[in-house]
């Protein structure tokens, strides 16, 4: 498999990975089984797109209209960032 | 205490450069029903009557949210010989704390992991003695614990927890290794942490029992990556090597006093597990200050933080932001001073000698157990 996502994949937040807000440090963070993932404002913004029901597709063409990017950029940047947290197992696909 | 102060302890650690502390190991008590021989607790083990009950606890767990910790982990001795460990779960999860049960298994039966999975309870580390039931109940010197466990591993599949499969291997067991990684897939779990047994605790009094040969020792790096690349994506593997064998120390956790802090059975608070063999430190408590005051004022934390106290060859050795020096309870055991260079490191004067003795430890065939002990009533 190369580094990206196909369009057709589900992205799902898997059971122990959760969003929170570091009141702390002021940022947000993916916290999974020993890990601490800090988050930027685009990781954010993918992460909170994922519902467990929308395609990895759907999620970059919803990116891409909101943030007036292009559409290839945006699925290869969320691509390689998903497939990351896959490899950690803090991501999985349906 | 209220939010204003916390704020005020904030500001002042920032001013000097002190992160906020990450993770917390709280260890909720000292008993156990095992008696593994390397266990990490301290040899003087905090008794029964002087533990922490729940409503100290769930404070020091509202202190460490605040303080900025984002990682609990809830372990011991067996954290589930505390009868309010429910109420502690929920409380950490209630104070806003990625919660994770560090456990043998032995304790937790159907139900009570159910009421884990009600109170919120986010991921649970099981301990592997062994691969079998021979194995397994002789180095946790506990008859009939291997079932159990396989049991329990049983019981946390089915309620769904994340999992990570905790191996401790040593002399005895590394040829097991491949059977464990095994076992975790088998299990579900999304992780396997394969930790060579290290040297402190009880486990100073076993290095002639535990101490792997320099051979299995590279065997286990060699079957960890095989594993990794193989299992990419399935399974996450976390490694701790063995260390008398190594030319480099550990690096000793995220740097003394910026990452992590322990709290003991009876609320003293520690800048590692093994702090308290550094006899010069002194120790604060949770019962009578802040846990924000203790990490960024008290004097163990702030004993090795930056490098100040560094010696030679530490000093001007351009790893040392890498390692830190290596380890302080190391270096404490082993050159009989905390502030000397880890003798693991190939730089320290006693690195040579301490190879030395790695491998004839290694060779001690007919080595006896020493098991760890219960803590005192
Ligand atoms: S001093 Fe040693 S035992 Fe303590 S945290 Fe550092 S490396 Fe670990
Ligand atoms: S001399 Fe000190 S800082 Fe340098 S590698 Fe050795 S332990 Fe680390």
């Amino acid at each position: 498999m190369t580094d990206g996502l196909s369009p057709d994949v589900i992205p799902v937040i898997p059971r122990g990975v959760r969003l929170h807000w570091d009141h702390v440090r002021e940022k947000w963070v993916l916290l999974a089984p020993e890990r601490a993932v800090a988050l930027d404002p685009i990781g954010h913004a993918i992460m909170t797109e994922i519902d467990g029901a929308r395609s990895f597709g759907t999620i970059t063409t919803a990116l891409a209209d909101k943030y007036g990017a292009p559409h290839e950029q945006v699925a290869a940047d969320a691509g390689e960032f998903l497939r990351g947290l896959m490899n950690r197992r803090i991501l999985e696909v349906a | 205490m209220d939010g204003s102060e916390v704020r005020d302890w904030r500001a002042e650690g920032k001013a000097n450069g002190i992160p906020a502390p990450i993770a917390m190991l709280a260890e909720l008590t000292h008993r156990c029903p095992l008696s593994c021989p390397y266990c990490s607790n301290p040899v003087e083990l905090a008794q029964k009557s002087l533990e922490l009950d729940t409503s100290d606890w769930v404070r020091v767990f509202q202190q460490a949210a605040e303080l900025g910790v984002l990682q609990l982990h809830l372990s011991g001795g067996e954290p589930a010989a505390r009868r309010d460990l429910v109420d502690l779960v929920k409380a950490a999860r209630d104070a806003g704390l990625y919660t994770n049960l560090i456990t043998s298994g032995i304790g937790l039966t159907e139900r009570r992991l159910q009421e884990l999975d009600m109170a919120g309870l986010d991921h649970i580390q099981l301990s592997l003695q062994g691969t079998d039931a021979d194995m397994a109940d002789r180095i946790g010197g506990y008859k009939g614990g291997f079932q159990r466990k396989m049991q329990v591993a049983a019981w946390i599949k089915d309620i769904g927890f994340p999992l990570t499969l905790n191996a401790v291997v040593h002399r005895q067991n590394l040829h097991q290794l491949p059977r464990a990684i095994e076992m975790a897939l088998e299990m579900n779990a999304r992780r396997i942490e394969v930790a060579i047994v290290q040297f402190h605790g009880w486990a100073m009094s076993n290095r002639d029992a535990l101490m792997p040969t320099k051979e299995q020792a590279q065997e286990a790096s060699r079957v960890v990556a095989e594993a990794r690349d193989r299992l990419k994506g399935q399974l996450v593997l976390d490694y701790v090597p063995a260390d008398y064998h190594a030319d480099y120390p550990k690096r000793c956790m995220g740097g003394w006093g910026t990452t992590g802090l322990n709290v003991a059975p009876d609320g003293e608070v520690l800048p590692c597990h093994a702090a308290q063999t550094i006899k010069s430190l002194k120790f604060d408590n949770v019962r009578n200050k802040s846990l924000s005051e203790i990490w960024y004022r008290g004097s163990a934390f702030n004993a090795y933080r930056g490098d100040d106290w560094m010696q030679e060859p530490c000093r001007s050795c351009d790893r040392k932001k890498l390692d830190f020096g290596g380890c302080r309870c190391q270096a404490m055991a082993l050159a009989g001073d905390p502030n000397a260079t880890d003798p693991v490191c190939v730089k320290s004067p006693l690195h040579a000698e301490l190879q030395k003795r790695a491998v004839a430890f290694s060779h001690h065939d007919n080595a006896e157990l020493t098991y760890r002990q219960q803590p005192p009533a």
